[in-house]
């Protein structure tokens, strides 16, 4: 006679329990949720250290001063998800604003220099894409040339600082929308927040979208499904030339000048912020949200570091750079285990 | 007789020396005096030894980056280790009572060069043990690196006056500029070390095939690491010289972009980005392609700091041209050519 053991079924915390522990150590839904409570767990922090950090316009100057940094991870992630990497973002940020102070210094209305702006820097994504693609150039290679290119063509358009004095654009860039109670943002947030949103639509709900996920987890087995890899491949770096060209629009906003040694080490902070929030750099793995998260993170480490007021602006790269470590380890971690 | 000249044109030094020569030929048009070198107070001086002292740092950061491109991997922190010798350096000898004392010196270069290999042994290791991709390692290294010369220099340009630290970077030797002795040095260090002995081999088989290399019983953990660590030391020999030129600690500025010009140089000289196969001698012809570039475009008139935009186009065009479509293209175009003359052939 045989003798059924009955295991007991799954208590609903056990049930809770498991799932919680899967999410934790999926490669999907593991970093970013990290990321959440890294965010979280630093605000704690910083509100119990410092009096008037726990302010609604703390949480909305993340977003103020980040704005630029949302939008290039946002194009960042597009590029990562396939399994690339864009390293000329920092350079084309700078030259894009000074594009922007130069020609506006010039005379040019503000609103035919931004579409001329977000144009020239997708098309320079766009021959990145095909030297990418076509002539299979490694994308780091790539994009370092491009890195280079569109830094010396911010000497060429000046060696100096130009400062910004277009009053349409100023009024642009300075004027806040009041959201109650003595809160704030600035339009650059708006502009940052509607990218983020279209970027989540075009990434979960379009072929193209699709295609970008599917390239990232296996580019042969992409084409052998009759994806369109080759042109997903070319506008994904476009799509990160148009994010990186609109948040130079968004950084001249927040400094109203162009000079070409800015914004050098952007790159890494775009690249941070995606892998922080949950990106795997091998590309296939990934969430804007995740990279706005990531960006928020960053931010709010700056923050304290401006709270602290004795630590200076350079433990922020150092702070980049370890937390970025750190997030690849767990990654490695993460992924391993699962495959 | 045509097929020594096609022999010599399928060589890999070939178009990085036409380049050269082609270089040369524009300055002596524009500086007729361009090939003369004089001796003043026995020293040499001359647009030739300008172009190898001022391209010595350059040089040796490429020839230290041509090993590691060799493994198929690639350093972007070479110019933040520069920045960290040059101040570390710097500040020990502001903090030491005579900077101008042999022995504090040999103290201060000794101290940054062993930092410079800790560095390169970090790289080594998120490389070869942790298993992250070589750029984003060393991109870490890249930002972050600025930020810890920043806080050796405590955000200031530490400026120096020591006679015998100064003489790395504008000192002379039998009349040579000292820079240039210590470029020899990386390249006969490099030369010796990888093809008098079986390490070219195995750096090679590394960079053609880790998997297989591994299989076949090639230590890759301990080369990578080897590699890193030449490569910082070399950047921190770079920087010292850099520093030496000057005779400040600049932490955000110098060897800026450094890393993009030694890759130039690497790619330029023929080695593939994509491993396996390296030219040292490639790498030191294609550093003096750039340098001599960045001459010309001075003696022209055009502003140095504009030359990165001829950069960017002549990496960009190397790489179009070292990439399997091209090759793959010109063959095709090649085949046809000969299939063509086959007909005429024929029907003649």
């Amino acid at each position: 006679m045989s003798t059924l053991i009955k295991t007991p079924a799954p208590t609903r915390f056990e049930r809770m329990l498991h799932s919680t522990r899967s999410a934790f150590t999926s490669p999907k839904y593991g970093p970013v949720l990290v990321t959440a409570i890294l965010f979280v767990v630093v605000f704690i922090v910083g509100g119990i250290r410092y009096p008037g950090f726990f302010a609604g316009q703390v949480i909305l100057n993340l977003f103020v001063d980040n704005a630029y940094l949302i939008v290039l991870a946002v194009g960042m992630t597009f590029v990562i998800l396939t399994g690339g990497i864009d390293l000329s973002v920092g350079a084309v940020v700078a030259l894009s604003t000074m594009m922007v102070a130069s020609l506006l210094q010039s005379g040019v209305p503000a609103v035919i220099v931004i579409p001329v702006i977000i144009v020239a820097t997708t098309v320079l994504g766009l021959l990145v894409g095909l030297m990418v693609h076509y002539f299979k150039v490694q994308p780091f290679i790539a994009t370092l040339a491009a890195m280079f290119l569109a830094r010396g063509l911010c000497y060429v358009i000046s060696q100096s600082s130009i400062s910004i004095s277009d009053q349409s654009f100023i009024a642009l860039a300075v004027s806040r929308i009041p959201l109650g109670g003595g809160m704030s943002i600035t339009w650059s947030v708006v502009i940052a927040l509607v990218i983020v949103a279209i970027a989540v639509w075009t990434l979960h709900r379009t072929r193209f979208g699709r295609t970008v996920y599917a390239i990232g987890g296996g580019e042969q087995s992409a084409q052998l499904m009759g994806l369109p890899v080759a042109r997903t491949k070319v506008l994904v770096y476009a799509v990160s030339g148009l994010c990186s060209g609109l948040a130079g629009i968004l950084f001249s906003f927040y400094t109203l000048s162009g000079y070409p040694l800015t914004a050098i080490g952007t790159e890494l902070d775009a690249i941070a912020a995606v892998v922080i929030g949950g990106t795997l750099l091998a590309g296939g793995y990934g969430f804007v949200l995740g990279s706005v998260l990531g960006v928020l993170v960053l931010g709010i480490i700056q923050t304290i570091i401006t709270f602290e007021g004795t630590l200076s602006s350079w433990w922020t790269k150092i702070f980049i750079g370890a937390l970025l470590l750190a997030f690849i380890g767990l990654q490695r971690v993460l992924t391993r285990r699962k495959t | 007789m045509t097929a020594l000249l096609a022999r010599i044109v399928a060589s890999r030094l070939f178009w990085p020396l036409v380049m050269l020569a082609v270089l040369f030929v524009i300055n002596v048009l524009a500086f007729p005096g361009f090939f003369s070198i004089t001796v003043r107070d026995g020293n040499l001086y001359g647009s030739l030894i300008d172009i190898l002292r001022n391209g010595a740092p350059m040089m040796i950061v490429a020839i230290g980056m041509t090993l590691v491109i060799a493994t198929r991997g690639i350093d972007l922190s070479v110019g933040a280790v520069a920045a960290i010798a040059g101040s570390v350096a710097c500040s020990i000898l502001l903090g030491a009572p005579d900077p101008a004392d042999p022995g504090t010196v040999a103290i201060a270069i000794l101290t940054a060069v062993l930092i410079a290999l800790v560095l390169g042994a970090w790289n080594g290791f998120l490389v070869a043990v942790v298993g992250i991709q070589p750029i984003i390692a060393t991109l870490i290294l890249m930002t972050a690196g600025r930020g810890a010369a920043m806080l050796i220099t405590e955000g200031q340009i530490l400026t120096v006056n020591s006679a015998p630290f100064k003489v790395l970077g504008a000192g002379f030797i039998w009349g040579v500029p000292v820079a240039i002795y210590l470029a020899a040095g990386a390249f006969l260090v490099a030369a010796l070390f990888t093809r008098r002995t079986a390490l070219g081999m195995l750096i090679e088989a590394v960079g053609i095939n880790p998997e297989a290399s591994r299989q076949a019983g090639v230590r890759a953990r301990g080369l990578l690491f080897l590699v890193y660590i030449f490569a910082a030391l070399c950047a921190a020999v770079g920087g010292l010289i850099l520093t030496a030129n000057t005779m400040a600690a600049d932490a955000n500025n110098v060897a800026l972009f450094i890393e993009l010009d030694a890759i130039l140089a690497v790619v330029i000289g023929g080695t593939s980005l994509a491993g396996g196969r390296y030219s040292l001698v490639g790498t030191v012809v294609g550093a003096l392609v750039i340098q001599t570039l960045v001459t010309t475009v001075y003696t022209v008139g055009i502003p140095p700091i504009i030359t990165m935009v001829f950069k960017a186009v002549v990496v960009t065009l190397v790489c179009l041209l070292q990439s399997p479509t091209t090759n793959d293209a010109l063959a095709a175009f090649r085949r046809r050519l000969a299939l063509r003359a086959g007909k005429e052939a024929v029907s003649v």
